[in-house]
């Protein structure tokens, strides 16, 4: 792999750090991240007349088959939409998005009609999720070939739902979940199959008009992953969500809506990769979560969308509203997340805690290199008694990158004997970048406690220079120093994850010592 | 950016009866004539602006100052017992028949009005110049019309070191005066000056103090608010520090219906160190807002924040912290703390402590916390024999010792730590 990288843009050799030898310095410069999804499948798709209006909503709306409830409830947001402005108090600076400039509805032509049998097929999207690193046993279950799922298959099952573009492009063990009385389909399916469902909880959690992105995304969202696990229930697979942009000046607009019944336990994963690109292209997805009582929900992200060159050219803006309502008594929900792409990322996922002794955890590691900019967070809002949260984010700028923590956590009057532990570090590689922390604590009753530690440094000289002694290129040091500062948030991740995060924290910030 | 109608409205109502002082210096009417430009251009603060997130600004808005009946406090007036010098305003007025002689080596103290007068003096470069320079990047519009509007003030210039502190005394005798006061001082290089503070001052209290301190100089500033008192007040620091120099900064606020304290520190010289501390007690109709500032612009400064609040009874703490280390700022050593003590459930503590870092090799942390007294630690004292209030007195003050412990002169500390006491014991349950 070393072999095809680029040569790193540096600043310049004035910048080196004392101490660190010239042939250390070049080998560094050598190496840089080229991101590794970057490329395109070349694939005819079909697209929705560029530009949004409101017969563009209703198009999105009959291409999915919707009923007239879900039409009307998309145009509702629409016009509240129009009304509103986008958020500036964010610390990211973009140019203005032209939303009209934009494709809302984007789908391989080859998906017109659900294949049947491998044949059937289209190469290209095999070939898609085959580089992307899916199993082949599940690409094919992916490429939606009825029957390999009875396929013998060794090693934890992860079933899969893949997200190209705008639609679902197929969903993995849904046979062995049905077993389980586990719904997990697309949510354009779900609308169709399960509209009681959908309409009971769809915008539960996050209203229709709940924020600028959010309400757009209720306007024309297109697909996204839908989760139904019944009472008593634990899911008996970790399910994902994998979500490709390939289509150019395409906006990806999923909802993920996933309830977990009283007593169910499920743990869900979600990835995402776009190709590498010029332009800026937008993603504003929604994730809502409803906990029930007893239930536990723990949903992980590893946010791997192209970041944009070191130059900040292209790459995707990534403003996501992700909710989760702990709704019923001792119900849990822990949000994990590995941000390592995006050229700009706008995220908060946030945990309701409703029910009485509920609990949210959010675990993040956000990584910003180059011209990155992240400002992300969680919000921890405690209406319930005895209710408990805990925030762990670090956050890890580097180059001229802007990685900003932002969090709220609020103990309502009610919200008696409640507690929450916040801790967010930052860790700053080089000195163009900048890290910055603004979290808002809100106490209104005096039985809870609240404790906030945060904290902001460079990376230890005197743990580098103990990695190097011990025969580590600096590269390779910074890398074990980085990921020691994450230890935390990693190990919250499930297995399958936490792997790749480990190794996406090394990658992403490849080129940036010096 | 121009205001909305209905925004300069109300911003010209606020201003409608204040009148800009006569017979001044050409730069002295310049810095007025700024100084309402940059309010005019801000306006008043509303309920969505993000800096006023945690204190309504009403009372504040107000044309005129909500009444506040004037206190009859039985105890001593603080800092009675120290060699100092007095400075006393009346409403807002400077007094100098109560004042003592103005007259001290190693200061310079001389009226506002005075100084603005002259064609050549130095407050030229700090009056209106320091607040300008903190309106970015989050407008201060009372400090604005304050530079605009004072209607007196005194300003201080400290050569040499000189132990004995200034005190400025604000007295409260008129149920609705609503005072602007204005203090500029410049303390230079291998000065040392103290300047204490202590009084109700008004109704409704603007004041403004800008402190320049030169490379090598050392600024002290204690002060003592509140007193169970109506009062509405809104007080501004705006301090500059160059190399080597040190600034320490502490208020203790007692009651008060409404105080928001705001600070605006820059660190601009190389080496400089900035203690920032705040002790704020709350029973009842009590609204506290710390707006801290810290600005990092050299290499290798320090600097500290450390606000307690304990609160009861509605009473409200709010905290906006923010360090600030700019691009180049290495070395930086920022620390800041903000906690709440909340005695009965009908307190709330409101904070936001940010940090914004542009620098590499920094340390820079900050911590909040906030919750009940610990039963078990009042348990304890309980079984050695201690009563409750008295146990309870005892961990408030070990609560607050770390914000007391910011004051470098023993003395004064003493007389704080005496006025905590005795407002402890006041509000017992």
């Amino acid at each position: 792999m070393k072999g095809n990288r680029q040569m790193a843009v540096l600043e310049s050799v004035t910048e080196i750090k004392e101490g660190v030898d010239q042939e250390t310095v070049d080998a560094v410069q050598s190496l840089s991240a080229t991101y590794k999804h970057g490329w395109e499948t070349e694939i005819e798709t079909d697209y929705a007349p560029r530009g949004l209006d409101e017969d563009i909503v209703r198009l999105i709306s009959e291409k999915n088959g919707e009923p007239d409830w879900m039409t009307e409830w998309r145009l509702q947001a629409y016009r509240r939409w129009l009304e509103m402005d986008e958020p500036e108090w964010a610390m990211v600076d973009y140019p203005a998005i032209d939303f009209q400039d934009q494709y809302y509805y984007a789908k391989p032509k080859s998906m017109a009609e659900r294949p049947k049998s491998l044949d059937e097929v289209d190469p290209k999207l095999l070939e898609t999720y085959e580089r992307l690193g899916i199993p082949l046993k599940e690409q094919m279950v992916l490429a939606g070939v009825d029957g390999a799922a009875n396929s013998p298959y060794e090693g934890r099952k992860v079933a899969v739902d893949a997200v190209f573009d705008s639609v679902s492009v197929g969903t993995t063990f849904q046979a062995e979940l049905e077993k389980a009385g586990v719904i997990f389909c697309a949510i354009s399916e779900a609308v169709r199959k399960h509209p009681d469902l959908v309409r009971k909880y769809l915008g539960s959690v996050v209203p229709q008009s709940d924020n600028f992105y959010a309400t757009l995304n209720s306007a024309v969202y297109s697909d996204g992953s839908f989760v139904y696990v019944p009472e008593g229930v634990r899911c008996p697979m970790e399910l994902s969500t994998y979500f490709r942009i390939n289509a150019e000046n395409t906006g990806q607009f999923e909802r993920t809506l996933i309830i977990a019944d009283k007593g169910s336990y499920v743990s869900y994963l979600e990835g995402c990769t776009a190709p590498q690109r010029d332009t800026n292209q937008l993603h504003a997805a929604v994730v809502e979560l409803v906990a029930l009582e007893d239930a536990e929900i723990k949903y992980s992200t590893v946010q791997n969308w192209y970041p944009g060159d070191e130059n900040g050219k292209g790459g995707i803006y990534n403003f996501v509203t992700k909710r989760a309502d702990c709704r019923g008594a001792r119900s849990k929900v822990m949000w994990t997340q590995v941000e390592t792409g995006s050229a700009v990322t706008w995220k908060y996922p946030s945990c309701i805690l409703r029910g009485n002794e509920s609990q949210g955890e959010f675990y993040s590691i956000a990584i910003t290199n180059n011209r990155q900019q992240a400002d992300t967070g969680t919000k921890m809002v405690h209406l319930g008694k005895s209710t408990k949260s805990r925030i762990v984010s670090k956050g890890i700028s580097a180059g001229r990158a802007q990685n900003t923590y932002r969090g709220l956590v609020s103990m309502h009057p009610r919200a008696s004997g409640s507690r929450n532990y916040t801790q967010c570090d930052s860790l700053l590689i080089g000195g163009k970048c900048g890290a910055h922390t603004v979290p808002y604590i809100e106490v209104k009753n005096n039985s809870s406690r609240v404790e906030h530690e945060a904290t902001t440094s460079k990376v230890d000289e005197d743990q580098l220079f103990y990695c190097r002694q011990r025969g580590m290129d600096e590269e390779e040091a910074v890398a074990l120093v980085v990921n020691g500062f994450c230890k935390d948030v990693l190990q919250a991740l499930p297995m399958e994850f936490a792997m790749e995060a480990q190794q996406l924290v090394a990658i992403s910030l490849e080129g940036s010592v010096g | 950016m121009g205001l909305p109608a209905r925004g300069k409205e109300d911003a010209e109502a606020r201003i409608a009866h204040l009148e800009m002082p006569a017979g001044q210096a050409g730069w002295a009417r310049l810095a007025h004539a700024q100084a309402l430009t940059r309010f005019l251009k801000m306006g008043l603060p509303g309920r969505r602006d993000e800096y006023w997130r945690f204190t309504r600004p009403d009372d504040l808005n107000a044309p005129q100052a909500p009444p506040a009946a004037v206190a009859d406090f039985k105890e001593a007036p603080v800092f009675g017992e120290i060699d100092r010098l007095r400075i006393v305003f009346r409403d807002g007025v400077f007094d100098p028949e109560a004042s003592d002689d103005l007259a001290c080596e190693g200061l310079e103290i001389e009226r506002l009005q005075s100084a603005a007068a002259h064609d050549i003096h130095w407050l030229k470069d700090v009056y209106g110049v320091l607040e300008a320079r903190g309106q970015e990047p989050v407008a201060r519009p009372f400090a604005a019309l304050n530079t605009a509007f004072a209607t007196d003030g005194i300003v201080i210039r400290a050569t040499e070191s000189v132990s004995r502190p200034v005190n400025l005394i604000y007295l409260h005798e008129n149920p609705d005066s609503d005072a602007i006061l204005h203090f500029a001082i410049k303390v230079e290089s291998g000065a040392d000056l103290t300047v204490l503070e202590n009084g109700p001052a008004a109704a409704r209290f603007n004041k403004c103090m800008e402190v320049e301190v030169a490379d090598g100089g050392a600024f002290h500033h204690v002060r003592a608010q509140g007193r169970d008192h109506e009062r509405r007040a809104v007080t501004h620091m705006f301090a500059r520090l160059g190399k080597d120099s040190a600034f320490k900064s502490f208020t203790l606020t007692a009651n008060g219906v409404l105080t928001r304290n705001e600070a605006f520190i820059e660190l601009a010289g190389d080496n400089a160190v900035a203690h920032i501390a705040g002790a704020a007690v709350g029973d009842g109709d009590f609204h506290h807002d710390d707006t801290v500032f810290v600005v990092h612009d050299a290499v290798g400064c320090e600097s500290r924040q450390v606000f307690k609040k304990v609160l009861r009874n509605g009473a409200v703490g709010a905290f906006q912290g923010k360090i600030l280390v700019k691009e180049g700022a290495q070395k930086t050593d920022g620390y800041q703390i903000s906690q709440s003590l909340l005695l009965d459930e009908d307190a709330q503590f409101l904070a936001k402590p940010e940090l914004e870092i542009y620098a590499d090799d920094v340390a820079c942390s900050h911590g909040s916390t906030s919750g009940a007294i610990d039963e078990d630690a009042l348990f304890y004292l309980q079984s050695r024999g201690l009563p409750r209030p008295e146990a309870q007195d005892l961990l408030v003050l070990a609560f607050l010792a770390e914000a007391i412990e910011e004051i470098e002169r023993e003395d004064i500390a003493e007389d704080i730590l005496g006025r905590l006491k005795g407002w402890l014991q006041r509000h017992r349950r």
